[in-house]
């Protein structure tokens, strides 16, 4: 499918994702409804991958250059930063240690558990 | 003058283009964790910035533009977990475990060092999320009430934070399986940490992929309780 019709595929669900978002009684982030009714039409085969696939690909490859002006933004923050930049740079080392290994050890335990199922 | 250069949508665009470009060349040149191209472009727009005296608005009607890709980008990842189905489905146990841990764990230590370091409201809500891949962090960060600014610089500092001290873990605590290795990856460093994965293998790449969505759907459900 021509990109032009595929970008026009991904932001019309991109807009779903608004109106599912509007309409849930709960707080609900609109991008990441549209992510789940992406995933839920191509699941279906609602939506066919070529339908998506050219600009959803470019999308997902260069997807870090889409944050830039939502982190540059930090300009405002300056003082804020200037003063916890220290203790937040100690919480994301020991944080991201923390969950890389609680995630690593439970999947080993699953692992085994799976494995133990299947032996018997 | 200056002002009708500087403050066209096609100057910020073009700005952040360029340094982005640059942080890539820099990356692939060097190799070096902390050249991650996203916050290369921050250390080159910042100061242009600042040094030429043009203030945030400007930028941000280019800015915004860019913006507006945020969602169709955080959509797509659709796109990612659909390819994976067949992994997924093998391994559903521990990706639907490893993800509720994972997710858990990194919002209690993040509040717990937060409280620690006594660190004020909204600097906590900016970097609870920090786990989780940038598109959710920042629906999730504004939705607590969090600086998304922060909160993106928190989650990209997660990342290369990952991907370094990842490998490491990996070695000390002598973990072979490539399952474990993937989902670890993902969990703790999203995309970032899914570069690195790629590295160590296509297994751990495809895991490292699912678990950042996985992780990241599940904090956002989690955070819809911390509101």
């Amino acid at each position: 499918m021509s990109t032009l019709k595929q970008v026009a595929t991904i932001f019309g669900i991109c807009l779903l994702g608004e109106v599912v978002s509007a309409i849930l009684p709960f707080p609900f982030p609109a991008a990441i409804a549209a992510m789940l009714l992406l995933l839920a039409a191509l699941a279906t085969g609602i939506v066919k991958m070529e339908a998506v696939d050219g600009a959803g690909s470019f999308l997902l490859k260069n997807m870090a250059f889409f944050f830039i002006p939502a982190g540059v933004a930090v300009i405002e923050h300056f003082e804020t930063i200037g003063a916890i930049w220290l203790p937040v740079l100690a919480l994301i080392v020991i944080s991201t240690a923390i969950v890389f290994l609680l995630s690593a050890a439970t999947v080993v335990l699953v692992l085994k558990l799976e494995k133990r199922r299947k032996a018997r | 003058m200056k002002e009708a250069i500087c403050a066209n949508p096609l100057f910020g665009i073009t700005l952040s283009i360029a340094a982005y470009a640059l942080g890539q060349w820099l990356y692939r040149k060097t190799k070096i964790a902390i050249l991650n191209p996203l916050l290369v472009s921050y250390l080159v727009i910042i100061p242009v910035l600042l040094i030429f005296d043009i203030p945030l608005e400007w930028y941000e009607e280019g800015g915004d533009v860019i913006n507006l890709f945020l969602a169709p980008a955080t959509a797509v990842l659709a796109i990612t977990v659909y390819q994976q189905r067949a992994i997924i489905r093998t391994h559903l146990a521990a990706i639907v475990a490893g993800s509720l841990v994972a997710s858990v764990g990194s919002l209690a230590s993040v509040w717990l060092l937060c409280q620690i370091f006594a660190l004020d409201t909204a600097v906590v809500a900016s970097l609870l999320p920090k786990s989780i891949t940038t598109p959710m962090a920042i629906a999730v960060s504004s939705s607590l009430g969090g600086i998304q600014a922060i909160t993106v610089l928190a989650v990209i500092l997660t990342g290369i934070c990952g991907s370094i001290i990842g490998p490491v873990l990996i070695k000390a605590f002598r973990i072979e399986d490539e399952v474990v290795q993937g989902l670890a990856l993902g969990a703790s460093s999203h995309a970032v940490g899914t570069s690195k994965a790629l590295e160590l293998g296509e297994v751990q790449g495809a895991l490292s992929s699912v678990s950042l969505v996985s992780c990241g759907i599940v904090t956002v459900v989690l955070s819809l309780f911390l509101v």
